[in-house]
């Protein structure tokens, strides 16, 4: 059922995004997204509430730890409890009871990466439900369906998937289906008032092609529309078409898999190069505190990852040096909090050795502790690096943000030094 | 700690227990049961989780078996349990076993604390002359108050252990609060209330949230006509399902639901917006409804523990206050025939 790019589509999306700051040397923002369910600053990192829940932690609680955006599940939520029951709840917001904002993805990545037997054709993504072994269809119309009827305010397309290390003609081939699948997305979204449909962006991530390519990209930039689009490399071909249709926002796929951080941050790096500068740029899947300060300085705004809140429920603590094993003995006797400048309230309340206790026996609340922490240390890194923005000191941010998490500047990584120093960031 | 008395009713005590707390300025009610914890902490909740709850008691239960293990921890802590475990403010009970995961009754042994007081231990099993004996002799020494020892086991033996409950509370001073340990059902409460128990174990609700189920049964003594028939027509539909579905397995857990419960996990639920109990003043009636429980379940996630803990507790402790107003005015009969309507 592929439709053609209706007249919608050519239509202006709303500016959702509002600049307050750019850092003069990086390509790091500082702004402020207009939502439906209240005004969002960004950067900003989503946790993942993939069932409807936020792993143990209250609505409230949440909402106390300053969150107003975090994402839901289309593929959990599709099959468990289904879009018939939560649209009866008054959408997912009714459903979880939750007053601020929802993203929720497509159930693309879901698709490819839960399911053993999936299947992709043009019409969409073919699979077998593991609860009850029906076979279903996530078509691009599909997708849409179901996030109508989740409420989000925020809705991902359905893009073709591929593993960030896979290569050859497999990469193209979901590119360019991609684009298409976007079309059947923006046609079949029947609530483009109410939700905020973003593009994907794929593309591959063979660096060497890209590394050729990044100078002759910036070239053709301006001469785009007068090249026969098959001459161009399908980086460049697959951006500059997708910013054509005309979406409040858009997010930076195919990454954060199993690909080098060399060869991740050149293509966020493209990616954001080629982005339109008023819309929000949305990198999935990555929540590690180093790669959110260095993504921010490359110019993306939005993040998620279930690293932090999954993390928790191994008993690991996040910090600014790293993280805290905390069932490890040598906690046993320590009776710090996890970090005296941390304001959350485990921070406030309890101690690693009571901690260190509790995540040795079967009371749940070890678990719940420490997602709220690391929860907190993802909002609280965000709005620090915020207000570096804002007070025009990122740079000088990310030096100190370095310094701490790596001891000396020759520590820290080499990816993040050159992705910062392309930018214009030193941390010597 | 002094306790005194406002009203003996029948064999049921009601009034305070004072000059408790390091400054000796706390009170608690009885009668009156003690917040359940694990390791240290309610089970599920945080001191958020745990501060949305209305009605908690002043004195929470910690359980030696698990915190003896920590000793030098504490020891090195230097500034007690309470701080340690992040209730610095509560009062506390220290229990020699978990009610839960008990070991065989008799082997409860005083164990001397500093600054605390002592509770002297009745035990003597199914004898009624060791019960006595038992009775007495701890009566005579200088004890705080009287924990009764090996009052549970199974609904056959019941009536042969209320009756030695009776004679055993006859033997024991008046103005010392009498503890009953592992006994926490509703119906079980009201009879040993009847026979001079004044503090009961909060672990039924704990119990009712790991098989995945929320307590509803009604404790309003005097409600509006209205309100009785649509609750009783609930409790008759409810009484139904239990008969058909008794025994639940859970994890820890070998109980068998009751009468006093929802079980969440029944697909009846799946559809179901109201609250767990319709006018429950907990975080979870007030903010969520049972299909999103029954969700929660369904699809294992941790949620369902933190709020369900929070109504059960919540709907228990009500159930407590109940007691004591009920008492207040002469109306315990009334209680008690509608929590023996609801029990099976």
């Amino acid at each position: 059922m592929a439709a053609a790019a209706s007249p919608s589509s050519m239509e202006s999306a709303p500016r959702i995004m509002r600049l307050v700051a750019e850092c003069s040397r990086s390509r790091a923002r500082a702004g402020e997204l207009r939502l439906p369910h209240g005004p969002v600053a960004t950067p900003v990192f989503m946790p993942v509430g993939t069932q409807a829940t936020m792993k143990g932690i209250t609505a409230e609680q949440l909402d106390a730890l300053g969150c107003r955006i975090c994402l839901g599940n289309t593929y959990h939520l599709g099959l468990r409890p289904g879009p018939e029951l939560i649209q009866k709840a008054h959408g997912l917001h009714g459903f979880m009871n939750w007053p601020h904002n929802l993203l929720t993805d497509s159930g693309g990545f879901q698709m490819v990466s839960l399911v053993s037997l999936s299947e992709v054709t043009e019409e969409g993504v073919r699979f077998r439900s593991p609860y009850d072994g029906e076979e279903t269809l996530l078509s691009p119309e599909r997708s849409v369906e179901i996030q109508n009827a989740l409420g989000s305010d925020i809705i991902m397309q359905l893009d073709d998937v591929v593993s960030s290390t896979v290569t050859g003609p497999r990469v193209e081939e979901a590119m360019f289906r991609s684009i298409r699948w976007l079309d059947r997305c923006i046609a079949a979204h029947r609530r483009p008032d109410q939700q905020n449909l973003f593009a994907i962006i794929q593309g591959g991530l063979d660096a060497h092609l890209r590394a050729t390519c990044l100078e002759a990209w910036l070239a053709k930039w301006c001469h785009v529309r007068t090249r026969d689009p098959r001459q161009q490399t399908p980086g460049h071909r697959e951006a500059e078409q997708m910013t054509k249709r005309d979406v409040p926002g858009f997010a930076i796929g195919g990454l954060s898999g199993g690909e080098s951080k060399n060869q991740f941050w050149r293509m966020v790096a493209l990616s954001t190069a080629r982005l339109p500068r008023d819309k929000p740029r949305y990198l999935m899947g990555v929540g590690y505190a180093t790669d959110l300060v260095v993504c921010v300085a490359l110019g993306c705004d939005m993040f998620d990852c279930v690293f932090p809140t999954r993390t928790a429920r191994f008993g690991s603590a996040l910090v600014p040096t790293g993280n805290l094993q905390l069932k490890k003995k040598q906690y046993e006797k320590d009776f710090r909090p996890i970090d005296p400048e941390c304001a959350c309230p485990t921070c406030q309340t309890h101690s690693r050795a009571f901690l260190h206790v509790l995540l040795h026996s079967d009371n749940t609340a070890a678990l719940h502790h420490l997602t709220v922490h690391n929860i907190a240390y993802q909002l609280q890194l965000m709005s620090a690096v915020r207000a570096s923005i804002v007070e025009k000191r990122f740079p000088d941010f990310v030096r100190h943000f370095m310094g701490t998490m790596y001891g000396d500047p020759t520590l820290c990584p080499t990816w993040a030094t050159e992705a910062l120093a392309s930018v214009g960031i030193t941390l010597a | 700690m002094k306790l005194s008395l406002t009203k003996v009713v029948n064999g049921c005590r009601l009034g305070k227990i004072k000059n408790l707390g390091k400054t000796g300025d706390r009170t608690m009610d009885v009668p009156g049961c003690l917040l359940y914890t694990k390791t240290g902490s309610a089970p599920h909740l945080t001191p958020h989780t745990l501060h949305n709850i209305h009605k908690v008691p002043a004195m929470a239960q910690l359980t030696l078996s698990s915190l003896a293990e920590h000793h030098e921890v504490l020891a090195e802590y230097k500034e007690g349990v309470g701080k340690f475990i992040g209730m610095p403010e509560s009062l506390l009970y220290c229990s020699l076993h978990d009610p839960v995961s008990p070991c065989p009754a008799g082997y409860v042994t005083n164990k001397a604390l500093q600054r605390s007081t002592i509770i002297g231990v009745i035990e003597g099993g199914d004898v009624m002359e060791e019960r006595l004996r038992s009775a007495r002799e701890t009566a005579k020494r200088p004890v705080g108050g009287f924990l009764l020892d090996g009052f549970q086991g199974d609904p056959m033996t019941l009536e042969t252990r209320l009756h030695l409950l009776s004679s055993v509370t006859a033997e024991l001073p008046e103005d010392k609060p009498r503890l009953i340990c592992s006994v926490s059902r509703p119906d079980e409460v009201l009879e040993c209330i009847e026979r001079g128990v004044d503090l009961f174990e909060s672990f039924f609700p704990y119990q009712v949230t790991e098989r995945g189920c929320a307590l509803t049964f009604s404790f309003d003594y005097q409600p509006n006509p209205e309100e009785t028939l649509l609750q009783q027509n609930g409790t008759q539909e409810e009484i139904k399902y239990v008969h058909q579905t008794k025994k639940i397995k859970t994890t820890g857990c070998n109980q068998e639901m009751t009468s006093f419960e929802i079980n969440l996990k029944e697909k009846k639920y799946q559809g179901d917006f109201e609250p767990l109990v319709r006018g429950c003043s907990c975080y979870c009636c007030q903010n969520h409804t049972r299909a999103y429980i029954h969700h929660l379940l369904v699809t294992n996630e941790l949620l369902a523990g933190v709020l369900l803990m929070m109504h059960n507790f919540e709907h228990y402790f009500g159930f407590f206050h109940s007691i004591r107003e009920a008492l207040k005015n002469d109306r315990l009969a009334q209680l008690k025939e509608l929590i023996r309507r609801q029990a099976s």
